[in-house]
Formats: structure tokens, sequence, C-alpha cells
């Protein structure tokens, strides 16, 4: 059943520019991301990891395909068979590699908008707000300003900021590269404990072989094409000999 | 949550500083306003207060306060006789400039027809309207007369009885009111070597003239003062103000007034509307287009401003696009900031304004209505000035937020 997966795509595209400018970033890809699933998609730079990413994300849309969020087909190729923005704010948190919280908002504040956004009132969204900082070791920087926050404190804030909603889906690229390795695995081992206790759909970009273990599924990507690279019982180890 | 308030709290220095710019650029928007509206106030403050309804003055000319004017003494005795004027009195309206501690004074010479118009008119805030017909005068606070002060002005003195405010000409010169004796004394003062010159001239014409050589008692009295020569005029007046019987009809009064032809006369709204429409009108015009093109300016200036702070913060906007925020909340973000700045920068102008515009020269004068316009017209820059910065915010994609 279509239901069981939190992401499915099949056969996105991406094809910048035309005719002599004509790059294709993304080939074919197709994925099914089951609930409660933590996926890892490896590949070199320039490999349209990010590409990928983003269309999963409802940010840039593939030029071909279908991209299929817990069960509602939201893009048809290029066409939007929904509101996007919207779509996004409700199923979606995202983790970028550079923590990307709003500097004018403390750390509550940047938690507690994403909750706002959806509906929820500010008593009640910063309630919520407070626990999921709590939860992630960083409630007692919660009235700080982001630019005082070392990396790793602004990186589980903005971890917090994309399970504020309860999305069905977290898409994170290279959320541990600003973070050392103690606290690259706290952060992947934060998603896969989402993932599992929440349902969510997790798809993780990622350089950091050092965590592959928490990983159930592993793809990679290389010159646009994705290919499925492990299985649940494979180890770091077997996935760089592949 | 509000967010354009939270990000005016992070760049709090720079948000004030820039208020402050603006806030200054919309005093300077204000105080034009306030000088044109000074100088309608100044250009029509004496004819309000006269409150006469009837000005007489020469044939052809539009009144003491745009032009020369002469009238006899005389004409005041023919207008009592027109059916209908309660009161005529005599006017006499000129300018001098005298030194004063090395600087030049301007004052607008005002005779009241003595004894029925002392000056209990005039708003005084010290001293008392004069007393007596010759050496008193009442003086504007502008000119920098204390009361009690003696002041020589041609081969007089003159006290100060009295200190008023806010008595000001149309062309800025404070006001001195004098009786109308004086008051010609000083526009006729001639030096006594100019008298003596004059007398001796008389005298000589007196002898080519055939009637000076058939009556010498004449050629006597050719180099006596002139006041006391029956053939020399007496001193004119600029004008005749009246006042018509409560109940009269004026365009009566005025239709026989008229009928003279030695006379133009106008009502106090004519006079007024002359003296806009004449020495005021491009004055107003010149402020006016001035007034516009400011507005102008400190719609372009708020609007860089707005632009540049969208600008700054385009990152933000951009990371709330791809976490879903709607339109209207970019919206409100942008409008939010540009009310604040106006609104703010308003309040700034008008607090400054109210400091600073005491010290200017001429005086400005805010009022209700141009506060309320200004306050307008800001809030409509400040939605205007906004279009660019939330241009810019629509076309920012969700993806420079992964930039």
């Amino acid at each position: 059943m279509e239901d069981d997966f939190a992401i499915e795509t099949k056969g996105i595209t991406k094809v910048y520019g035309s005719g002599n400018t004509e790059v294709v970033a993304m080939r074919d890809a197709s994925i099914k991301v089951r609930r409660g699933e933590v996926v890892a998609l490896l590949g070199p730079s320039g490999s349209g990891k990010s590409t990928f990413l983003t269309a999963v994300g409802l940010i840039n849309p593939p030029t071909s395909g279908q991209v299929i969020i817990s069960g509602t087909l939201v893009l048809d190729g290029p066409q939007a068979q929904t509101n996007l923005r919207s779509f996004r704010r409700r199923h979606i948190g995202y983790v970028f590699q550079k923590s990307n919280l709003i500097p004018f908002l403390s750390a509550v504040e940047n938690v507690q908008i994403a909750l706002e956004l959806n509906g929820q009132l500010p008593g009640t969204a910063r309630k919520r707000a407070l626990q999921l900082l709590d939860g992630l070791g960083v409630g007692d920087r919660a009235g700080n300003l982001p630019s005082m926050l070392s990396g790793g404190q602004q990186q589980r804030v903005a971890v917090a900021r994309a399970l504020a909603n309860q999305p069905s889906v977290i898409l994170a690229d290279e959320p541990t590269a600003a973070l050392d390795s103690q606290r690259g695995r706290q952060v992947m081992g934060l998603f896969a404990q989402v993932a599992h206790e929440r349902g969510a759909g997790v798809i993780v970009v990622t350089h950091d072989h050092r965590a592959l273990d928490v990983f159930d599924t592993i793809y990679e990507m290389e010159d646009g094409m994705m290919r499925r690279a492990s299985q649940l019982a494979h180890t770091s180890e077997q996935v760089r000999r592949t | 949550m509000n967010l354009a308030t939270k990000d005016i709290r992070h760049n709090f220095g720079r948000f004030a500083l820039t208020t402050l710019g603006v806030g200054m650029l919309l005093m300077v928007v204000m105080g034009m306003g306030g000088i044109y509206r000074g100088i309608v106030e100044d250009a029509t403050l004496l004819i309000d207060r006269i409150g006469a309804d009837v000005w007489i003055v020469q044939r052809s000319t539009r009144g003491p306060f745009a032009e020369v004017s002469r009238v006899p003494p005389t004409l005041v005795h023919r207008a009592l006789a027109v059916p209908g004027i309660q009161s005529a009195r005599e006017f006499v309206y000129h300018t001098i400039q005298r030194e004063r501690e090395g600087k030049p004074l301007r004052i607008a010479v005002l005779g009241l027809s003595w004894p029925t118009d002392k000056g209990e008119w005039v708003p005084l805030i010290a001293g008392r309207p004069l007393a007596q017909n010759h050496y008193e005068m009442i003086a504007d606070g502008s000119l920098g007369f204390q009361l009690g002060e003696r002041v020589e002005l041609g081969k007089e003195t003159y006290t100060v009885v009295g200190v008023t405010r806010s008595m000001i000409s149309s062309n800025g010169d404070g006001l001195a009111f004098f009786t109308v004796a004086d008051a010609l004394a000083i526009q006729l003062d001639t030096p006594g070597e100019a008298v003596r010159l004059e007398r001796a001239a008389r005298q000589a014409r007196g002898e080519r003239s055939e009637i000076g050589a058939k009556q010498p008692t004449l050629l006597e009295r050719a180099t006596a003062p002139a006041a006391e020569l029956p053939p020399i005029a007496r001193p004119q007046l600029s004008a005749v103000v009246a006042e018509v019987d409560p109940g009269a009809d004026l365009e009566h009064v005025i239709e026989i007034l008229s009928g003279w032809d030695d006379v133009s006369v106008y009502t106090q709204d004519g006079q007024r509307e002359l003296l806009l429409r004449g020495s005021v009108e491009k004055i107003r015009q010149q402020i006016g287009l001035f007034r516009i093109l400011l507005t102008v300016i400190a719609a372009i200036i708020m609007a860089l401003i707005l632009y540049t702070l969208t600008l700054d913060k385009i990152h933000s906007i951009a990371l709330l696009k791809l976490i879903g925020a709607s339109n209207t909340v970019i919206l409100g973000l942008i409008l939010q900031q540009a009310f604040v700045l106006g609104v703010v920068g308003f309040g700034i102008a008008y607090l400054i304004g109210q400091r600073v515009f005491p010290m200017f020269p001429r005086r400005v004068i805010l009022t209700d209505e141009d506060l309320w316009q200004l306050a307008i017209i800001v809030l409509v820059i400040s939605v205007v000035s906004s279009f660019l910065g939330i241009w810019k915010a629509m076309r920012v994609s969700p993806n420079e937020a992964l930039s």
C-alpha cells in the first residue's frame, strides 16, 4: 500500500538549461521510504544528492517524475498538486549543514515560530518549543540568540525546529558537517530515534561514514543516478567497501 | 509572535538611527508646511485683528499691505457721513529699517487713530495700551525691545509701554504700534538740513514768481514750517478703516464708497484675499512645490531604507518560506516595519520640531489639520515605499535558505 510509505519518488529527473547548456542533475531517481525508516544518501559532491533532497522537500520541483508524500501525490513533474508551502509546513521538517536559524529570534523562538506558522497559539507553541529544546539538551540556552550558541547547540535547535510540527518526513542535508564526531553521532541517533518513535520517514544526505550504522537503508548517488547501496544489516565497514 | 518587533529589537541601534534620520527628514517636510502657515497667518494677522468691515484705500491700489496707498485725512470725515458707517479711523502703515546693536532691525510701523484706538485690541504679554497721543509705543517681542525701554526714532524718543507677541507683518517684520501722529512723524522725518534747504528753495521759487513780488508777506511765510502753510496739504494716511452699523447693508455701503473716484474699497475678506493672492501667492507656490519635492525625496529614501532592511534579512525570509510561512507573514514583517519607521519618524519629527521651530526667525505654525494631513501622507509613503522591499521578498525562493 502506498500509505505505508512516508516518501515515494517515481523516476524523478531534474534538468537545468536546454540545448547545448542542458545539464541533467538527477536522472530517473526512485526511492521508497517507509514510515519509521532512516535512509542515508551518500555520494560525491555534484552527484545530485541536494537536487534530490530539494525535489523531495518540495523546494525545487523536478522536471519530470512524481513525488508522493504520506500517500499524497504532491508533485507531478514540475506541477504542484497542492499548496506546496502549506504542505511543507505540515509534513516536512528540514535540517541543513548550516543550522539556518533566524538570527533575530532566540533559540526557543526559532522553534516556536515553526509551531505558530502551523496554527498553534503562542503560549502553547512556546511550551512545546521549550519541551523540545529540553529534550535535545539545549533547554538552558532557550533565551539565547543563535549567535550566542555553539555550532552543536545551533544544530540541535534546528533539529528541534524540524521536529516541532511532528512531520511525517524529515530531510537533512549534511546535518553533522559542522559537528565533532560525538555530536554528529548524537544528532544521527536523534534522527533514528524520531523516525522509530514517531513513525517519520527520514532522509539524511551525509558524507560522514562514522555513523552509518544508525541508518536502516543506504542509497548512493553518482552522476545524477541513484542506487540502493545497503540495507539494515549492513555495517559501515561494508558500506565503505561498496 | 511579531517578527517585525523581534527584528527591530535585534537591530535596534541601526533601526533607531535610521528612524532618527527619517524623522529629521519628515521634520523638514513638517516645517515647510508650518512656514507656509506662518506666512499666511502673519500676512493676514493684522487684517483679522483690526477687524474692519471696510478698507478705503487710494484709487486703483490694492491697499497698504500690497503697495503704497495714500489717502487724505479728510477721508475719515467723508466716510463717517455715509449712511450705515458706524465708525471710521485713520490707518498708517509703513516699514522702516534701523540699526540695533550693530544689526539691521526692520520695524513695521502701524499708526493707531488716537484717541478712538489706543491699541486695546493688540494682544499684550506685558505692559499696557497707549495712554497718550505722543511718545509711546507698543512693540512686538520679536523686535527685541524691553518694556520701559526708550527707543529713538527720527527726532523723537518713544517709550515701550506694551509688549506683544506674534504680531508680524506679511514680510515677517515685527510690528510696532504708535499713534497716527507719531507714525507719520517717523515716516516723514526729515533731517534739519533738508528742512532748511526746502524752506530756502520755497523762498527762491516765491521770489522768482510774480505773486511773490506782488505779495511780499507770502515770501515771509514761505520759510515757516510746512504745517503752518495752508496751501501745503497735511501728511497723507495709508488708508481709512471703517466699521459698518450692525444690520446695515454692507454691499450698499460699499456701493456708495465705490462711487467716489479717488478711492478703492475692499471688505475685510477682499483685502485678505488680495494679500494672499498677491505677495504671499508666489511664496505659497514655492513652498508648496518644495514640500512636494521633499515628500517625494522622503518616500524615495524610505523606500531605499526599507529595501535595504529587507535585503539584510532576505535569508531569513527564504528560511521562513521554507518552513512554510505564508506571504501574509512576510508581507506583515515588512509592512509593520515600514509603519513603525513612518510612525516613529513622524513622532520624532513632531517632538524635535516643537523644540526647533520656535528658534526660526519666522513663525512656523503647525495646525492640527496639517499634522493629520502629513500623518496620512507618511502612512501612504510607508506603504508605497515598502513595495520595493515586498517585491524583493516575494521573489525570494526558499532555495536561497540553503545557499
